[in-house]
């Protein structure tokens, strides 16, 4: 057991850290504007700032840490791109352009796709040139996924797509998709085997994004109208109706929580501001005991996800198989996020009903934005109650409800 | 980056559960409850022969010189065994103390043969107020000549009735700042004056009322310096805590491993009731809770043993986590296991009262919270 760093990787982080603080300098101009964007959700000024700082992120050699180098990625080890993510989280740096790219498409196109597709596809994802997104989700198909309808019907070179996809993150201004489409109709086949993977041009005819608009009053996806949209064959990924089996690969690509710890340590110092600057009868509310638990309590969760991250991280770094630390891990770091936005809410009592521009408004209405997206936490990717049937079924080996 | 256990720990635990599942069946534990001794001498020369007592002692003092990451490797799996005999007493609460601040001649004398098995030591630190900060302190230690007499009433103190030496902690010094003014003796536990009493417990562990009266302890029984015995203690509580939590962590999991296999051979409604969402999410949940122990408990114990600034913090929110999660999963184990559960003859509400007896144990959930805001600053 050792938690310490080689002197290489100590050197990848202490250069990390400087870059960071050079340029996170550099940005606190515009990363203010930012923030201050945020709020707005001024689209095209998020999204000019976010490929802004992509690139530098790209031109430093930080995008696409662990992808060879021949599809323009550093080489580097898993735990060079965990000590970056760490000190991202550490100097509360703003991520590239969706991490939907680099963080799913680019692996599935690494383990699954063909040479072409890997030639063509890996180096604008890691520039930032090409915006992605995940047509996975349909109105009827949630967590069960399976139940996908849209169709995929084989036309010459092409398949031609029709359907509705739903929760498209970024898919208003996304390039590319990857989508999941149905190649077989035989109502024999058992459903898992009647999907195929495919890559899709989003300026293609037919594709149609409705924004939706959500809890927090922005619109982060949206609806995806699929009408005769033509895909050439050549970007299937993998094997026809072979598709389920990819992307459950694309979804079981799990990294370690060590990073998104940090981002929850960093959330658990501005609630401690928080509940220093409140006050009840003349006294600060970090003074009362109910208070202190709660906030002790996060901070010791938090902790735990951490070390439970760091278990699973090493089982990842050894090459073995997920064990079951890493969907205890996301599980507990989901709900503990909703926690303490929620008590961050408690803590201002009237005050928490002001919203961004209000007078009176706390941190001009952030804990409020935040609180709203927390709900989110335990449905995205997955949600908790999925993620408990999965630990109860596969890490416990409890069997399965059968009619 | 490497957090997992190595070769030789994983070789330590697989030796350790296979021969307390062999030596340390039920049988042995319902019978010790009700002994009054309440171990066995036999397991206890065993264990010493294995050389767990010497585990974390220097090879010149009879041990085997291993860390206390080793041991807490160890701990877990006697948690999980609900092992009855002074080992937590002697080795962590005393033998720990003595080898860190004791003479040569004390380690000489005491090390060698709490190694061997031939000698049981506890800890005399809490009294009535039921807590553990110096400000507790009040049993009191005055000089005359080359002794000092030892007055007052201490509580809780493990083992005490078969022990051979208590290491008392006195106030010595009334100072402001009452963590000054403590000093430690190593009190022979047969001297005149000493009357022990082992009280009745949920777990049948004994625990006893120590009371001295005129108790007189030569000055060279004192552990470390007149007066600043408290930063001794400082030490002995954070390594017992996570001593403690080990003992958690192990029980914990045989409750949940318990439960998950009682689930998937119980039938109701024709199917097992394992595969019942309400079963399966309270059982993902115990996961959840006992993976984070087994996570934070370790890292806790690598914190002492790297001397860590951190192992205070990291003490208390082991010992927090794991005070709950010990709980909820016999909590939750009674249920799944229903009716059968509730039951004299299951094994389940051993671990259950094990459960609260260690989560009171130097300390509870929310006294190391308030520690933890404490330590950040809050």
């Amino acid at each position: 057991m050792d938690f310490a760093l080689s002197a290489q990787e100590e050197a990848f982080r202490k250069e990390v850290s400087d870059w960071l603080d050079t340029n996170m300098k550099e940005i606190s101009q515009r990363r203010s504007r930012q923030d201050a964007l945020a709020g707005e959700r001024d689209p095209d000024e998020l999204q000019e700032f976010t490929r802004w700082w992509h690139k530098k992120l790209y031109d430093a050699g930080f995008v696409g840490i662990t992808w060879p180098k021949e599809y323009g990625g550093r080489g580097a080890t898993l735990m060079e791109q965990v000590i970056f993510n760490q000190e991202m989280a550490k100097h509360r740096a703003p991520g590239g352009v969706g991490g939907l790219g680099t963080g799913w498409a680019g692996p599935t196109i690494m383990a699954a796709g063909t040479e072409e597709q890997k030639k063509r596809f890996l180096p604008k994802i890691l520039s930032g040139e090409d915006v992605w997104c995940q047509a996975f989700s349909e109105p009827e198909a949630g967590s069960d996924l399976a139940n996908c309808q849209t169709r995929a019907v084989e036309d010459g070179d092409d398949y031609i797509i029709n359907g509705q996809k739903v929760w498209t993150t970024g898919g208003m201004r996304a390039d590319w998709a990857i989508l999941l489409a149905k190649t077989d109709f035989d109502s024999e086949t058992p459903r898992h085997r009647t999907f195929s993977y495919f890559l899709m041009d989003m300026h293609s005819p037919g594709v149609t994004v409705r924004p939706l608009r959500e809890i927090t009053g922005a619109a982060a996806f949206g609806e995806t109208f699929l009408d005769d949209v033509r895909i050439p064959k050549s970007l299937m990924v993998g094997d026809k109706n072979n598709g389920w089996y990819i992307s459950m690969g694309t979804l079981e690509f799990e990294r370690s929580n060590s990073s998104s710890a940090i981002q929850y340590l960093n959330t658990i110092t501005n609630l401690i501001e928080l509940a220093q600057k409140m006050e009840h009868h003349g006294q600060p509310l970090s003074k009362e005991p109910m208070t202190r638990q709660k906030i002790a309590q996060f901070y010791i969760e938090a902790n735990v996800g951490k070390y439970i991250g760091l278990r699973a991280l090493t089982r990842q770094l050894r090459g073995q198989t997920p064990g079951p630390e890493s969907a205890v891990g996301s599980l507990l770091m989901m709900e503990l996020s909703q926690r303490i936005d929620d008590f961050a809410m408690y803590l201002q009592g009237p005050y928490s009903q002001l919203v961004r521009g209000s007078k009176h408004a706390i941190n001009n209405g952030a804990w409020v934005r935040s609180f709203l997206a927390s709900r989110g936490r335990t449905l995205a990717t997955g949600t908790s109650e999925i993620k408990r049937n999965i630990i109860a079924q596969r890490t416990l080996g409890l069997p399965r409800y059968t009619q | 980056m490497n957090f997992e256990l190595d070769e030789e720990q994983i070789m330590l635990k697989t030796a350790a559960r296979d021969f307390l599942e062999k030596e340390c069946p039920k049988k042995l534990v319902r019978e010790m409850m009700e002994d009054e001794e309440g171990y066995s001498g036999e397991l206890w020369k065993k264990i010493a022969d294995l050389g767990w007592l010497g585990l974390t002692f220097p090879e010149e003092y009879d041990g085997v010189g291993s860390s206390f990451l080793d041991l807490v490797v160890l701990l877990e799996e006697c948690g999980r065994a609900l092992l009855p005999c002074p080992f937590m007493p002697t080795v962590v609460l005393t033998g720990h103390p003595i080898l860190a601040a004791g003479t040569d001649e004390q380690k000489k004398y005491f090390l060698p043969q709490i190694a061997g098995g031939g000698m049981i030591l506890s800890l005399a630190l809490m009294e009535a107020s039921g807590d553990f900060e110096a400000s507790d302190i009040a049993v009191t230690a005055t000089p005359s000549g080359d002794n000092f007499i030892i007055n007052g009433m201490k509580l809780f103190v493990p083992n005490a009735h078969i022990a051979d030496y208590l290491l008392c902690v006195t106030r010595t010094n009334d100072a402001s700042n009452k963590e000054e003014g403590i000093t430690l003796f190593l009190v022979d536990a047969r001297t005149d004056g000493i009357q022990i009493e082992v009280l009745k417990t949920l777990t049948g562990e004994k625990l006893c009322e120590v009371v001295f009266n005129n108790v007189t302890v030569p000055a060279k029984n004192i552990l470390g310096e007149p007066d600043r015995g408290w930063s001794i203690m400082k030490r002995v509580l954070v390594e017992a805590q996570v001593a403690e939590c080990a003992w958690m962590v192990g029980g914990a999991r045989w409750a949940m491993e318990t439960s998950i296999e009682y689930a998937k051979m119980r039938i109701a409604f024709d199917r097992p009731i394992g595969s019942f969402q309400a079963i399966q999410h309270k059982l993902a949940n115990m996961a959840v809770e006992v993976e984070g122990a087994t996570s934070i408990m370790y890292y806790a114990a690598w914190t002492i043993m790297e001397n860590d600034s951190d192992m205070a913090l990291a003490a208390s929110m082991a010992k927090s986590w794991c005070g709950e999660t010990y709980k909820h999963a016999t909590f939750d184990g009674i249920q799944i296991h229903g009716g059968m559960g509730y039951t004299w003859d299951h094994d389940m509400h051993l671990y259950l009262k094990r459960a609260k007896a260690c989560e009171v144990t130097f300390g509870d959930s929310d006294y190391h919270r308030e520690k933890v805001a404490q330590l950040l600053n809050i």
